[in-house]
């Protein structure tokens, strides 16, 4: 009997379109061994700082090896609880009103299934996170694209989440400084947008990973605006500001109803998240602020470095106020954002990533991720530079 | 804060061209911040970090740590001595210490029998000197702020990530 597998992936899933960011990861990864300096990344190049995974090692030494409290263990979580009432002016109670998860990753899917219903709306700012979209369709919820724009450097702004809404929206995601834009929004805009979630009554996913790398000013969280912090879903994680991606550690916070319905997904799915990577992450807020200081200013003199270069070679790129990635426009040189990212891969072995794997509003866009060394960043701006002369049109 | 000393603060690895680019400045108004820092003699100089356990390196492969006792006098407190004792090729570093002695010295040469005997024929005869206790280096784990020979997975991020 001829038996077609196919026919058992769910409709949904089937539907899913494949993330650009993999066609491109396959195409860097034919020219290995090729001296490609890659600005493709999307996690710091630090190592995670040493006392924190010692202290990760010494939980292995004293046998700590069980499952914790599905919520994480309740001393990170009254740390979290210190921490994000210190950077963040928000109070949430460790008992029920914070939950450890798999990383924001997971948090964002155990939100989108706690709240959303099959058809219910959810609104999300583009260019994006490449899971943001997929997630929304795996709980067949609805996603409704609000789009962000160059000329605003890729702030979202009220007038165009007004625009973007229609009935039965319930959810709105906010990803702000945003992966792939680094954009962020001003006060005003945060304090309109903020208005409008509850002119609308709309459910808020703050997802504030990079909330530390913020360069420019003070970050703010739309759960300190009025009436918000009931609305708001406060989504945070280590893997950025304290380098620790793979150890797969986020959490949000809310209200206890609605973290109590997260837990619900949480407990049944993933029970709780691994319990080395919890101490390590006690470890890094305890003790780890140094560290993250030291790598942010890193971060901040990087930006300042590709910023100027790219703009001096002649690509259009808006200083970042936030994130470790810039977006620069390749238009200016006339070409498309696959030809510039393909050509300059082909040609000079710097690998970006175009800014259509994020959404169609990163058309004309790659994406530059400024997590890498001095020399490598300077010399891939050479590369960039040599490679910006052979193309544009005279 | 002097803008370059702020990136030598950071272990200094950079090139003054890459200097200049990382601070946005131009290499002439880098090299001036390193004029100016040598006249403050706040920079001192550069010297590399090498792994002297390595062959190829070893006219300096002979370390040696010394406490030494020494009789402060009065007037000039422990400096005179620190100062004559820190001229001599031999001592890479000299500190004044609390605690058990008072000088910590560190010297190197290219053989036991050279570091041995400057110290039993230089160091030890110095007028104010009561003691000295000498420790041989046998290993180097770290140097100057770098890992020796450990095999750290590093550089294996994944080359496209979201």
């Amino acid at each position: 009997m001829n038996v077609d597998p196919k026919q058992w992936v769910a409709r949904h899933v089937a539907a899913l379109p494949k993330s650009g960011i993999r066609d491109f990861f396959e195409l860097v990864a034919k020219m290995k061994g090729q001296d490609v300096i890659s600005l493709g990344v999307g996690e710091p190049d630090f190592v995670t700082p040493w006392h924190v995974r010692e202290a990760a090692i010494y939980a292995l030494e004293r046998g700590k090896t069980y499952y914790t409290s599905n919520l994480g263990m309740i001393e990170l979580r009254r740390a979290i609880a210190d921490y994000v009432g210190e950077h963040f002016k928000v109070g949430y109670r460790p008992e029920d009103q914070i939950i450890v998860t798999v990383g924001v990753s997971e948090a964002i899917d155990l939100a989108l299934r706690a709240f959303c219903n099959p058809g219910d709306k959810v609104m999300y700012h583009q260019p994006c996170y490449v899971s943001y979209h997929p997630s929304i369709a795996l709980t067949h919820a609805v996603g409704v694209e609000v789009p962000t724009y160059a000329k605003d450097n890729f702030a979202l702004t009220a007038e165009s989440l007004r625009a973007a809404w229609q009935p039965g929206c319930k959810v709105l995601m906010l990803n702000l400084p945003c992966n792939p834009t680094g954009g962020t929004c001003s006060l005003e805009q945060l304090e309109k947008i903020a208005e409008f979630c509850r002119e609308k009554d709309l459910l808020v996913l703050s997802d504030e990973i990079y909330s530390e790398l913020t360069f420019d000013g003070v970050h703010t969280s739309i759960a300190t605006f009025p009436g918000m912090a009931e609305r708001t879903i406060f989504l945070h994680g280590f893997s950025k500001a304290f380098a620790m991606t793979g150890w797969r550690i986020g959490y949000a916070c809310g209200p206890a109803v609605l973290i109590d319905a997260m837990m619900k997904v949480h407990q049944y799915t993933m029970l709780c998240a691994s319990i080395v990577a919890q101490e390590a992450a006690l470890e890094a807020l305890l003790r780890g602020w140094d560290s993250v200081c030291k790598m942010r200013e890193q971060y901040h003199r990087r930006r300042d470095l590709v910023v100027r270069r790219f703009n001096e070679i002649g690509l259009e790129c808006h200083s970042p106020r936030g994130s470790f990635y810039a977006f620069p426009s390749v238009k200016p040189i006339g070409v498309t954002e696959k030809e510039f990212a393909v050509g300059l891969l082909e040609k000079e072995k710097v690998a970006v990533v175009p800014g259509t794997a994020f959404g169609v509003n990163g058309t004309g866009h790659v994406r530059a991720c400024f997590a890498t060394g001095y020399d490598q960043l300077i010399t891939a701006c050479d590369r960039m530079e040599r490679f910006v002369a052979g193309v544009r049109k005279p | 804060m002097n803008p370059v000393l702020k990136l030598l603060l950071e272990g200094g690895s950079l090139s003054t061209a890459q200097m200049a680019q990382v601070a946005g400045l131009s290499v002439a108004e880098v090299e001036q911040h390193l004029e100016q820092l040598k006249k403050d003699k706040i920079f001192l100089g550069w010297r590399p970090v090498l792994d002297l356990s390595r062959e190829a390196a070893a006219a300096a492969a002979v370390r040696a740590v010394i406490e030494v006792r020494v009789t402060p006098e009065r007037g000039g407190g422990f400096s005179r001595l620190a100062e004559r004792l820190a001229k001599f090729d031999e001592v890479e570093s000299c500190y004044l210490m609390s605690g058990a002695y008072d000088l910590l010295v560190f010297v190197n040469g290219s053989s036991l029998q050279k570091v041995a005997g400057f110290v039993s024929e230089k160091l030890s005869t110095l007028d104010g000197v009561l003691s000295t206790s000498t420790h041989f280096m046998l290993r180097a784990y770290k140097e100057g702020g770098f890992l020796i020979e450990q095999n750290e997975v590093e550089g294996q991020r994944l080359t496209v990530a979201p």
